[in-house]
């Protein structure tokens, strides 16, 4: 099995930024769901993100609000998406990410979710509202569980912060390009090349930068400047207007872009 | 440790608590937590917000004696904390206010706030015109409907109310929107919350600015009874003014403390708000604390006959005065509280807000008990004007609207 980790190099040994993919789990239902993983994994995903659904997903501009309740009256759940993620397992071999908020995770008992991810073939957990240091026993917990804790930094972390956010990351570091929720942008913000760099200055972790990143030019541009580069809401837009075969050809033209583009500055 | 770590513990309530947001809140969390202790230890500052609760607000408010009721109940010795009386009609601007002062102190020109019942976005409004602040109110589109006569006094104070449609429509999706705002212009915004929810350093905010309740309740008890209450009763949704209330008698161990909860149409009928008696622990708008939820960990709605108690989660200190067994939680359908709602009204000529007609529900109920430990003090929240309508049309009157 492909570590996250390991994604990213094969990637920078080609002189390419990775694609990190995130899909809601479910969305529009288990079924189709299922197949959009395949397609996005086919048209040269690098890492795919699974969305955990959830009943408040304040972290979530309005598409993958839309993708979250629809998957839940579609019948979604926690174990429904570590079964989504058992059977793409079988086939494919990308590396996964599960994307949740903390709630559900509690509910289902974290030292058996950890459990269970890693046995349904997760290789990373990003917990969208469990910033560094906020719970140090869950963090422990996943840190010493065969899952990597995937960290967040923001435009707004402190210099003084960064650095304990680095120090309990795994994987690979998720930069959110701007402040504000997940969801489609027109324009990437002035002077996100100037701040991948600077964190290049204390961050061993490969860099992914995700927020925002709508198009293949955006990700053409954002490949430019770090390790990897995150589509969500677009893509979610694509699997909602197009289906799995939108979704794939959407993939396949951010591949594209970024393949042209190369990889940043730094090099090795 | 880490510093940011032991900031996290010093913020919780026992287990309950904490900073569950996404990475870009904690530098405002941590903005905001430092410009408290500041506020705090500056007296220029407490200086400023008492002049502005006497003399803007009209505290302290009174604390009636209300000996009709004690006839009716056959009891002695009933006080109303008469925080219905305060301007704006609620407990909810002892905070606002407070806030708003903090929020010039961070240079902060834009203010957001949820709202359930209204109140709380009224009292944001008017605290917001008071400063010269922008003012933006996330309200659910349910609540909009029930509270309609809010929504224009919002705008008429010169807040800009956005309709919140997603999910169930009320008090927890305003919450979440509101956090959506946050989360994208925090450098330039401040988030009023209205209750001892959210992050860490929220919950120990709110109720320390609406803790005057209590110290003033405590020393009218005192001058007006020449003792303590045996009993403090108030309604808990988030649990703001239930904090405000009990805070000041925490360590007075022989007053007992007693919650109100919305029992909406049952406690076993899946429709309520008794996040205490029926949740589980759990995360919600940042922090751990007892929360209606599936057993997927998905939130579930909460229900009551009145918006500001109809929440999914409650203050995080109410989960730990709950667990070390220093306060008790009860909870009154809306039936009973709407009986509430008029026994008051013929019996004193206060008609009181329904949120607070859920603690007159649970006295009328446990009058004889309680009065068996001293004086009953009930924390009446807010006035039940903005209710009329609603109960009118709950009640089948609709016809006279």
């Amino acid at each position: 099995m492909h570590t996250l980790r390991d994604a990213f190099a094969a990637r920078r040994a080609r002189g390419q930024a990775a694609l990190v993919a995130y899909l809601t789990a479910g969305f529009p239902d288990a079924e189709v769901s299922a197949r959009a993983l395949v397609a996005v994994a086919e048209a040269g995903a690098d890492v795919i993100e699974l969305g955990v659904p959830f009943s408040d997903p304040l972290a979530d501009g309005p598409t993958i609000q839309a993708a979250s309740f629809d998957a839940l009256a579609a019948g979604m759940t926690l174990e429904g998406a570590l079964a989504l993620l058992r059977d793409f397992r079988r086939t494919h071999d990308t590396p996964v990410v599960v994307f949740s908020y903390l709630n559900p995770l509690l509910r289902f008992g974290l030292e058996r979710f950890l459990e269970a991810a890693a046995a349904a073939g997760a290789q990373g957990l990003l917990v969208t509202d469990l910033p560094a240091g906020a719970d140090p026993p869950i963090e422990q917990a996943i840190r010493r569980s065969p899952l990597d804790l995937v960290r967040l930094l923001a435009p707004t972390t402190p210099r003084r912060r960064i650095a304990e956010v680095v120090e309990g990351g795994e994987g690979f570091l998720y930069y959110i390009s701007r402040t504000g929720v997940t969801g489609a942008r027109d324009a990437l913000r002035e002077g996100l090349a100037d701040e991948v760099r600077a964190l290049r200055e204390v961050v061993r972790l490969p860099i992914a930068v995700g927020f925002g990143i709508s198009t293949p030019e955006q990700a053409a541009a954002v490949a430019g400047a770090a390790d990897g580069v995150v589509v969500g809401s677009a893509l979610v837009d694509a699997l909602r207007r197009e289906g799995p075969e939108g979704a794939g050809a959407f993939t396949a033209a951010l591949r594209a872009a970024m393949d042209a583009a190369g990889v940043g500055p730094q090099g090795g | 440790m880490t510093t940011t770590e032991i900031a996290a513990l010093e913020e919780r309530f026992g287990p309950f608590g904490g900073r569950y947001v996404p990475e870009t809140l904690i530098a405002a969390l941590d903005e905001l937590a430092e410009a408290y202790r500041a506020a705090s230890a500056d007296p220029d500052f407490q200086a400023e917000l008492d002049a502005l609760l006497a003399d803007y607000v009209g505290r302290p408010s009174p604390l009636y004696r209300a000996r009709r009721l004690e006839r009716a109940l056959g009891v002695e010795g009933i006080y109303l904390k008469r925080e219905d009386l305060n301007h704006t009609g609620a407990h909810k601007i002892n905070n606002t206010v407070g806030q708003a002062l903090l929020a010039r102190r961070m240079g902060k020109r834009r203010i957001i706030a949820e709202t359930g019942a209204g109140q709380h976005g009224v009292a944001t409004a008017t605290a917001c015109a008071l400063f010269d602040l922008d003012c933006v109110v996330y309200m659910g589109e349910e609540d909009v409907r029930r509270q309609a006569l809010n929504v224009y006094r919002m705008e008429l104070l010169g807040a800009e109310v956005r309709p919140v449609a997603s999910g169930t429509r009320t008090l927890k999706d305003a919450t979440n929107e509101a956090i959506r705002d946050w989360v994208t212009n925090v450098e330039t915004t401040h988030y009023i919350i209205g209750s001892v929810v959210g992050p860490a350093p929220f919950p120990r905010i709110v109720r320390d600015f609406q803790a005057v309740i209590g110290r003033e309740a405590r020393a009218q008890m005192l001058e007006r009874a020449g003792r303590l209450p045996g009993t403090v009763i108030a309604c808990v949704g988030g649990g703001s003014n239930a904090m405000g209330i009990f805070h000041a008698f925490v360590d007075d161990r022989d007053v007992a403390l007693v919650g109100v909860e919305a029992a909406g149409e049952g406690l076993t009928s899946g429709r309520h708000s008794a996040s205490l008696a029926q949740g589980r622990p759990g995360v919600l708008h940042g922090s751990l604390s007892y929360l209606l939820q599936d057993d997927d960990g998905q939130v579930a709605p909460a229900h009551s006959v009145s918006a500001g108690l109809d929440y999914p989660g409650v203050g995080p200190e109410h989960a730990w005065l709950k667990e070390t067994g220093r306060a008790t939680y009860v909870a009154v359908d809306d039936r009973a509280a709407l009986a509430g709602f008029h026994r008051l009204a013929e019996t004193e000529g206060i008609i009181p807000a329904l949120e607070s007609a859920h603690a007159v529900a649970h006295l009328v109920d446990a009058a004889e008990r309680h009065a068996g430990e001293g004086p009953i003090l009930l924390c009446v929240s807010g006035r039940g004007d903005k209710d009329v309508a609603h109960v009118a049309r709950v009640e089948g009157r609709g016809d006279i609207l």
